[in-house]
């Protein structure tokens, strides 16, 4: 953060907070997780004229371009949404094309002319379509499994409207987490606009019979398996690979102690 | 073989294991070293900790240690050796079927070896497949569709050169092709783990056994689909097995999806060795029983019997391997090393 010395700390220090806190809203496309939770962020620096750079990596030097691609260009996105900023710079680490996806979405390009070279083919927006689908259907079997923990019938949740869903309390966070994070999404989508509208609906809008529910519910749990092995295989790669955190080799930053990498023994004033 | 604790014999038969090297001197590029790099971070991030290897013993160990880990401290009967090229990546190639063949003559009666094509060679893609039945007698290959070549970041099953490739596989008795679908080489722009193009070949090669390794895993839904519609398709284990240690609940939902859409006559062990060593894996799929709750719901049985057939008998059945009669090798020739 060398720049932003130079102007006021506190504000430096602010504006970093803000780029993260956006950071926060980014997701891995197909893991629908942060990525900041996931470890893919590294660092982030603001200088005086508003430029931003945001280091991330991946669990892996093969993992796919496209989504690497995706998700650099979302956080250009979500970074550029903040009023002060004037650029952004996405860094990819340590992968296969690197270089390119770095390029690429500096220049605005799509991701089809950002590797010409390889003729690839189409474009992302049919790719982030397909995972924002199973995205709904992983949130809403947390919001079923949620609703029956609190004492709901099959009848009942699929006759819940979207202001019954405000209105009911939850009894612990993850059930909480799990209300909010289906609401986003159903919302997002469009599927549920006005508080009398159904709030269970399948992943097309459909709405489903209470007798149908619990087959309904085996298809959301296949496509949660799914996105688990993505996630289980994704965050212990990511560790095995950077695991070698040596506080010795320099203070550590911003993104270590929010990640927790920094142990108590670095944490604490030398 | 698998002694269980009540004493009774499992015979095994590894599905999945590779004799590569992956060392700095065979690298040719950073992407050969990325390659075992990420070989590695898988072997680190799903072992137990008293199972991993040092670094450099991971890029390249010996046949004897191989030999060792499998059948000596490990329960495998027999195993089936893959070969993976990768020359864009190292040298000498990463696995070739020459070095499998060679470990394979030196330890007789263990190792069943699997040849490799790329139909991007065109004309000598078949030349080769030809080569390799009549030099080592391959009944099964492994395809890595992600594999590199030029300025192509992989092909797919379907392709026409492809086609061409299956049917002479079908005519020389090659029946047994394991794809690799899972982590790892990604293709540029595909989705990595699609396994539409198994589908269309399983249809059309009636003839052909395609063994998805990995299961799809990440796709193991439309693995599933596939696999109930096409009697031809089978799930090779390795990946998702280890799982059984870090997450065993997990594996359990996995498993019981594996058995109640693929079944248990269709579902091949493997360690994928070096990757782990099937020790442990073996001792703790016997061991493994599914939570009640995940098998109500789905409705399937981990019994002893489906056990066998996962651990062995599946593969022995593909690869026609008489068990009774493998078995009475193999104990004659611990008879004749002891007494030597």
């Amino acid at each position: 953060m060398g720049a932003s010395e130079a102007h006021d700390p506190r504000l430096a220090q602010a504006r970093t907070e803000q780029v993260w806190a956006r950071l926060g809203e980014v997701t891995d496309p197909e893991l629908d997780e942060p990525v900041t939770e996931l470890g893919f962020v590294e660092d982030v620096a603001v200088d005086e004229a508003g430029g931003v750079a945001v280091g991330f990596r991946l669990p892996t030097y093969w993992c796919s371009p496209n989504f690497a691609y995706l998700i650099a260009d979302d956080i250009a996105r979500a970074v550029r949404a903040l009023p002060w900023v004037a650029a952004v710079r996405p860094e990819l680490r340590d992968h296969m094309s690197a270089e390119a996806v770095n390029r690429g979405v500096g220049a605005g390009l799509g991701f089809a002319a950002a590797f010409a070279e390889f003729a690839v083919e189409g474009d992302l927006d049919g790719l982030r379509e397909t995972f924002r689908r199973k995205a709904f259907q992983r949130r809403q079997e947390a919001l079923v499994l949620a609703l029956r923990q609190a004492g709901l019938d099959d009848a009942a949740i699929v006759a819940t409207r979207l202001c019954d869903l405000d209105a009911i309390t939850f009894a612990t966070p993850e059930a909480e987490r799990a209300r909010r994070r289906y609401r986003a999404i159903l919302v997002e989508r469009g599927l549920a606009r006005r508080p009398g509208d159904a709030a269970v609906v399948s992943v097309d809008g459909a709405p489903i019979a209470a007798a149908g529910l619990k087959a309904h519910l085996q298809g959301l749990r296949s496509v949660r398996i799914n996105m688990e092995a993505n996630g289980a295989l994704c965050r212990g790669l990511l560790e095995a690979r950077y695991r070698d955190f040596d506080p010795a080799a320099g203070e550590p930053t911003l993104a270590d102690f929010m990640l927790d990498r920094v142990p108590p023994r670095a944490a604490a004033p030398a | 073989m698998y002694k269980t604790a009540t004493g009774e014999e499992v015979f095994v038969i590894d599905g999945h294991t590779h004799f590569w090297d992956g060392s700095p001197e065979n690298q040719s590029n950073i992407h050969g070293k990325q390659f075992i790099d990420c070989f590695y971070a898988y072997h680190t991030a799903l072992s137990p900790p008293d199972m991993r290897w040092p670094k450099d013993q991971f890029e390249k160990y010996s046949a004897e240690k191989m030999y060792h880990d499998l059948f000596v401290d490990g329960p495998d009967d027999m195993a089936i050796v893959q070969s993976t090229y990768l020359t864009e990546f190292y040298k000498n190639g990463f696995n070739t079927i020459e070095r499998n063949a060679e470990m394979a003559k030196r330890y007789q009666n263990r190792f069943i070896v699997n040849g490799a094509f790329d139909p991007r060679d065109g004309e000598k893609a078949l030349e080769y497949i030809h080569y390799m039945k009549e030099t080592f007698g391959i009944k099964g290959v492994k395809l890595y569709t992600a594999e590199w070549k030029g300025s192509s970041r992989g092909w797919k099953l379907t392709d026409p050169d492809a086609y061409r490739c299956l049917e002479l596989c079908e005519k020389l008795g090659i029946t047994n092709i394991h794809v690799h679908k899972g982590p790892t080489i990604i293709p540029l722009d595909k989705d990595a783990f699609d396994v539409a193009d198994v589908d269309h070949v399983a249809t059309d090669f009636q003839g052909l056994n395609f063994i998805v390794e990995h299961c799809g895993l990440p796709r193991l839904d439309d693995f599933c689909w596939i696999a109930v519609q096409e009697t031809n398709v089978y799930g090779g284990l390795a990946v998702a097995l280890p799982f059984i240690h870090s997450r065993p609940r997990y594996f359990a939902e996995v498993l019981s999806e594996l058995l109640f859409w693929v079944g248990p006559d269709k579902i091949l062990f493997g360690s994928d060795y070096a990757i782990w060593t099937p020790r442990w894996l073996v001792e703790r799929l016997w061991n493994f029983e599914i939570p009640e709750d995940i098998r109500a719901e789905r409705g399937v049985e981990f019994t002893e019997e489906v056990k066998r057939k996962i651990l062995g008998l599946n593969a022995a059945r593909l690869y026609g391997v008489d068990v009774e009669a493998q078995k009475a090798k193999l104990r004659t020739e611990t008879v004749a090393a002891a007494a030597e």
